[in-house]
C-alpha cells in the first residue's frame, strides 16, 4: 500500500497534480474545509462550491460539511458547476502506474464538477489504489457503466509553441485526497 | 516533382519559424519518448497493437457489425457509412431535424478528412473547434500542420494577431494569458451548443464503446454539456475486445506526446444523461472511406494498424524541415502520404511520397509496426507502373541497367571530369548541375577503379573465401575502401574473390518506384555472386548489404517472381556487413589489434541501413575503441546525413539542410575525426566539410581498422 502510494504521489505530482493523505475522513474533510476557506469559497456568482454526490457524504459527513462550510452546495447542476470555484468528487478507483484517478461518470454530476470549475478536489478511498489500468478496468466495466473517466492531472495544452500551460479547458489545479478510512467507493 | 510543389518546399524551408519550431521539438521529442518508454518492452507492446490491429483490420465488416449491434443495444445509433458525402449529409440533417444551430467539435480527423466544417457552415451551422491549436487554425482559416499539434508553426505572435483580427482585439503575445482568453471565449461556446462532434482513439466492438483521449479536457466537455453527441469513427479504429485498449492506451500517449498518460481517457458506451436528466442522443458514425479497400490490399492493409501517434513525423528528418503543409495533406508525414494515396487517390500522393528520405527512422518508432517507407515504396512502385518513368530517368536506369554500358561511362568520367576535379574534389559543377555541388563537394571518380586495383593485390590461397561486393562508390570513387576491405580479410586469413561481373545493387532503381530495373541488377549480381563457392559476401556499402541481404528478395515479390527467391534467399544468408564481419573475426580471434595504440577521438555517425535494416550499431563502435579511438558521441548520431542515395541529387534544396544539421552535431562533438561505415555518408559528410572548411577528418572504418590489426 505505502509503495503504491508513493509511486501514485510522484506520478501524479509529476504532471502536476496535488497528492495529499489522512487517516479519517473527518481530517479529510476539515482539509476541504481548509481549502475552501482558503480559496474565498461563499454564497456569491464564481465563489461557490459543489460537491457531487458519494458514499463519503453517506451518513453524518454531509451535515457536518454543511454546518462548517459557507457556499457549499451537494446541489449539481449544469449552471451552477459553471459558476463554482471549485468542484468536489469521489473517484472509485486510483492507478499508481500513471497517477491516474477512475471514475463512474455516468452520472452527469460527476462530469460537471471534474470538468468545469477551475479546481477540482478528487477523494478517494486508500483501498481503492491498484497498482495498473488493466486491474481497475477489470473491476469498472463499460458493461456497467456508460461513462468511465480517467483523470491524470489537470487540464493541460502545449498547442503555442510547444509551451506547456495548464488549465485550458479543464481544472486548472486538481487536488487529490487519499482517505485511508473509507472502504467502499461511490 | 511538380514546380508550385517544388516551390512550396523552399518556401516552407525558408520560414525560420517553421523550421525553429518543429526543429526544437523533434529534439524534445526524442528525449521525451526514450523517458516515457522507461520500464516499458515497446517492443512487445507494438508486437501487441500490431497483433490487435492486424486482425481487427482482416474483420472490420464483422467488427463493424458486431460494434453496431452493442452499441445500440446501449441507446446509440450507429450509421455506417463508405462514402464521405453521405457523412457529411447525415450529421447536418441530424443537426437540422433537431433545431441545431450552435455546435463544437473536439479534435477528429476524420472529420478534417472530409472537410466537414465547410459543408455544415454552408448549411447554415456555426461550428467551433475547440481543441486549442484546431481553433487556432480553424480561426486562421488554415489547415493543421501536424497531427497532434496541429498549430505548431506558429508562433505566439501570430496567434495572437489571429485572434486579434479573428475574435477581439487587445490580445496580447503572453501564453497563458492567449490560453485564458481562448478558455472564456471556448467556454461560452460549450454551454450554447446544441450539438457535440468529436472523434474517437478506440472503438470496441465487443462493448460498442469509445475510448476517446485529450489533455485538454474539451472532449468531455462536447460529449457532456450539448444533449446531441455525434461522434465520427474512421472503421480502422475497431477492436474486438475491451482488453485490447490497453496496448493502444500505454503507446498512444507515450508515443504522442511522451506522456504516460494523457489528461483525460473518456470511455463512452451507449447513451448517459443530459444535464436536464433527458438521455443523450448518441450517434455514432462508422466511416469506411476505402478503409475496407485498403485491408484487401495486401501491402498497405499494416496501415491500418496505424494508432495516429504521429511519431513517424517527429523523428522524420525531412518533415522537421517542411512540417505538414507541404509533407502531406490532412493526414501528414509518413504516414499521412500512405492515407492521403488511398483516401484521396494515389496521384495526390505523387509529390510527397518523394520527400521521403527511405532513413527508416519512423518504422522503429512506429508503435503500430507499421513498414512505412516500404509503403511509400510501393506507392513509387505503384506511381511508376501507372504514370512511367520520367524521361531522363528512364534512360539514366537504361545505362545502370546494362552493366558494360554504365562502367565505361564511369571510365569516360573520370577522363571528362578533368575540369572540375581538384585533390579529389569536384566543387563546382557548370549550369543546372550547379545545385549538386553548393552545399558540398563530390568526389572525383578514381582514375583506376576498385575492379582493376584488385587485381593487383595477390591473394592468400586459403580454405575459406569470401567475394567482395564493392557497389559503384568504392568500385569507381572510393577504390582505397575496397584496398582496405581486402586488406584486413587477407590478414585474418580469407582469400578474397571479386567476381567481376557483379553491378549496381539495384537501390537507386527500386527507391525510384523502378522494380523491373531493380529486379534485373538482382539477377546479375545473384549470378555473378553465386557463381563462386565462398563462405561470405561482403559488403562495405551498407545500403548495398541490405540490397543483398533483404531487397533482392523483396522485389521479386512484389513482381511475384517467385522462381527468383531460392537463389536470391542463398546469396541473402552470405551477404554480411563489413563491420558485422570483422567483430566476427575479431572475437574468433582470427584479428588482433596492434597494442598500445592511443589514437584519440572519434565520434561515430550511424548509417541509416547500417543501424536499423542490419542493426549493426556496436560493431564498428567496439572496434574503433579497440583500434586506440576513444568514443565522443554525438547528438542525433543515427540521424540520416541527407545523402539518401539519389536524394540528394533529386532534392538538393532538403539534402542540405539535414547535412548541415549533420555537420553542426559532428562539431559539437570535438572529435577531429568522424567514423563510419558507408561510402555514400562519407561522400555526403566528407563533401560537407570541404565546403564547411572544418578540420574534421572523414573517414570510412575499413580505412581505420587496416593497419591497426596484426
Amino acid at each position: 500500500m505505502d509503495t503504491l502510494y508513493e509511486t501514485f504521489k510522484a506520478r501524479a505530482e509529476a504532471v502536476s497534480a496535488e497528492v495529499h493523505r489522512f487517516p479519517t475522513q473527518r481530517d479529510a474533510f476539515d482539509f476541504v474545509l481548509g481549502l475552501l476557506q482558503e480559496q474565498g469559497v461563499q454564497d456569491a456568482p464564481g465563489m461557490g462550491a459543489l460537491w457531487a454526490d458519494g458514499s463519503l457524504l453517506k451518513g453524518s459527513g454531509k451535515k457536518y460539511l454543511a454546518n462548517e462550510a459557507v457556499g457549499l452546495s451537494f446541489e449539481v447542476t449544469r449552471e451552477a458547476a459553471a459558476q463554482a470555484r471549485v468542484g468536489i468528487s469521489q473517484m472509485d478507483w486510483a492507478v499508481a502506474a500513471t497517477g491516474t484517478l477512475v471514475v463512474d461518470a455516468a452520472q452527469v454530476e460527476q462530469r460537471l464538477v471534474s470538468t468545469l470549475p477551475p479546481i477540482h478536489v478528487a477523494l478517494v478511498g486508500s483501498s481503492r489504489l491498484r497498482a495498473d489500468l488493466p486491474t481497475v478496468l477489470r473491476q469498472l466495466h463499460p458493461s456497467q457503466t456508460g461513462y468511465i473517466s480517467l483523470i491524470t492531472g489537470p487540464s493541460r495544452t502545449a498547442d503555442i509553441e510547444r509551451v506547456l500551460t495548464i488549465g485550458v479547458h479543464g481544472p486548472e489545479r486538481l487536488i487529490i485526497v487519499f482517505v485511508d478510512d473509507l472502504e467502499r467507493g461511490n | 516533382m511538380k514546380t508550385a510543389f517544388r516551390e512550396s518546399v523552399n518556401v516552407a524551408l525558408n520560414n525560420a519559424n517553421l523550421t525553429g519550431a518543429l526543429g526544437r521539438f523533434s529534439e524534445a521529442y526524442r528525449i521525451g519518448r526514450a523517458k516515457a518508454y522507461e520500464g516499458i518492452d515497446f517492443e512487445a507492446v507494438r508486437e501487441q497493437i500490431k497483433a490487435i490491429k492486424g486482425s481487427a483490420a482482416g474483420h472490420l465488416d464483422e467488427l463493424a457489425e458486431t460494434f453496431k449491434r452493442n452499441a445500440e443495444a446501449r441507446g446509440a445509433v450507429v450509421f455506417r457509412s463508405q462514402d464521405p458525402a453521405e457523412v457529411r449529409q447525415y450529421i447536418l440533417d441530424l443537426a437540422k431535424a433537431n433545431g441545431v444551430q450552435r455546435i463544437v467539435k473536439s479534435k477528429t480527423m476524420a472529420s478534417e478528412e472530409i472537410h466537414l466544417n465547410a459543408h455544415l457552415e454552408a448549411g447554415g451551422m456555426e461550428v467551433e473547434e475547440t481543441d486549442l491549436g484546431e481553433w487556432i487554425i480553424q480561426l486562421a482559416g488554415q489547415t493543421p500542420s501536424h497531427m497532434v499539434m496541429p498549430a505548431i508553426h506558429m508562433t505566439k505572435e501570430e496567434v495572437t494577431d489571429v485572434f486579434n483580427s479573428e475574435v477581439e482585439p487587445g490580445q496580447v503575445p503572453e501564453i497563458t494569458k492567449l490560453v485564458r482568453f481562448a478558455r472564456g471565449k471556448l467556454r461560452a461556446k460549450f454551454l450554447g451548443a446544441e450539438m457535440g462532434i468529436s472523434g474517437a482513439n478506440i472503438a470496441v466492438a465487443e462493448t460498442g464503446s469509445l475510448v476517446i483521449i485529450t489533455n485538454e479536457g474539451n472532449a468531455r466537455l462536447v460529449t457532456t454539456l450539448p444533449k446531441i453527441h455525434v461522434a465520427i469513427v474512421g472503421i480502422e479504429k475497431l477492436v474486438a475486445c475491451f482488453e485490447e485498449i490497453h496496448p493502444i492506451l500505454t503507446a498512444l500517449p507515450r508515443s504522442a506526446t511522451g506522456q504516460l498518460l494523457t489528461s483525460y481517457v473518456s470511455i463512452i458506451t451507449g447513451q448517459v444523461p443530459n444535464t436536464d436528466g433527458t438521455p443523450k442522443q448518441l450517434h455514432i458514425i462508422l466511416m469506411d472511406n476505402k478503409r475496407s479497400a485498403m485491408a484487401k490490399d495486401p501491402k498497405f492493409k499494416q496501415a491500418l494498424q496505424c494508432i495516429r501517434c504521429a511519431s513517424c513525423l517527429n523523428v522524420c528528418p525531412v518533415f522537421r524541415l517542411v512540417g505538414g503543409h507541404v509533407f502531406g495533406k490532412t493526414y501528414t508525414g509518413g504516414i499521412g502520404t500512405i492515407l492521403t494515396a488511398w483516401f484521396d487517390e494515389l496521384k495526390k500522393s505523387e509529390d510527397i511520397q518523394a520527400l521521403c528520405i527511405m532513413c527508416g527512422n519512423c518504422k522503429e518508432v512506429c508503435p503500430g509496426k507499421i513498414d512505412i517507407p516500404e509503403l511509400i515504396l510501393e506507392l513509387r512502385r505503384r506511381l511508376a507502373v501507372e504514370q512511367g518513368q520520367g524521361i531522363v530517368q528512364k534512360a539514366v536506369f537504361a545505362v545502370v541497367n546494362n552493366r558494360r554500358v554504365f562502367h565505361a561511362m564511369l571510365r569516360a568520367a573520370s577522363v571528362t571530369q578533368k575540369p572540375f576535379a581538384k585533390d579529389g574534389f569536384i566543387r563546382h559543377l557548370p549550369m543546372f548541375l550547379s545545385d549538386l555541388t553548393e552545399f558540398r563537394s563530390l568526389p572525383a571518380i578514381a582514375p583506376v577503379p576498385f575492379r582493376d586495383l584488385f587485381k593487383q593485390i595477390a591473394q592468400p590461397k586459403g580454405k575459406e573465401k569470401a567475394a567482395f561486393y564493392s557497389g559503384c562508390l568504392i568500385d569507381f570513387s572510393y577504390p582505397e575502401m575496397g584496398q582496405a576491405v581486402v586488406e584486413v580479410l587477407n590478414k585474418a586469413g580469407i582469400e578474397v574473390v571479386f567476381p567481376d561481373r557483379q553491378t549496381c545493387c539495384g537501390a537507386p532503381a527500386r527507391y525510384s518506384g523502378a522494380y523491373e530495373v531493380a529486379a534485373q541488377n538482382a539477377q546479375d549480381n545473384i549470378e555473378a555472386l553465386l557463381a563462386e563457392d565462398v563462405k561470405y559476401v561482403v559488403s562495405a556499402c551498407p545500403t548495398c548489404t541490405v540490397a543483398l541481404q533483404h531487397e533482392f528478395t523483396a522485389t521479386f515479390e512484389s513482381l511475384g517472381m517467385k522462381d527468383r527467391l531460392g537463389d536470391a534467399q542463398k546469396l541473402a544468408a552470405k551477404a554480411i556487413d563489413f563491420s558485422t564481419l570483422v567483430k566476427r573475426l575479431v572475437d574468433e580471434g582470427r584479428l588482433t589489434f596492434k597494442e598500445g595504440q592511443d589514437l584519440g577521438k572519434f565520434t561515430y555517425h550511424d548509417s541509416c541501413h547500417l543501424k536499423r535494416t542490419l542493426k549493426a550499431s556496436a560493431a564498428p563502435r567496439e572496434l574503433l575503441e579497440k583500434a586506440g579511438y576513444q568514443i565522443s558521441e554525438m547528438a542525433e548520431c543515427d540521424m540520416c546525413c541527407g545523402m539518401g542515395g539519389s536524394y540528394s541529387l533529386k532534392l538538393p534544396e532538403l539534402s542540405a539542410p539535414i547535412l548541415a544539421r549533420k555537420l553542426g552535431n559532428i562539431k559539437a562533438a570535438q572529435a577531429p575525426l568522424a567514423a563510419m561505415d558507408c561510402p555514400g555518408c562519407v561522400m555526403q559528410i566528407r563533401g560537407g566539410f570541404d565546403k564547411d572548411g572544418a578540420q574534421v577528418k572523414v573517414e570510412h572504418t575499413a580505412r581505420l581498422l587496416a593497419d591497426r590489426l596484426e
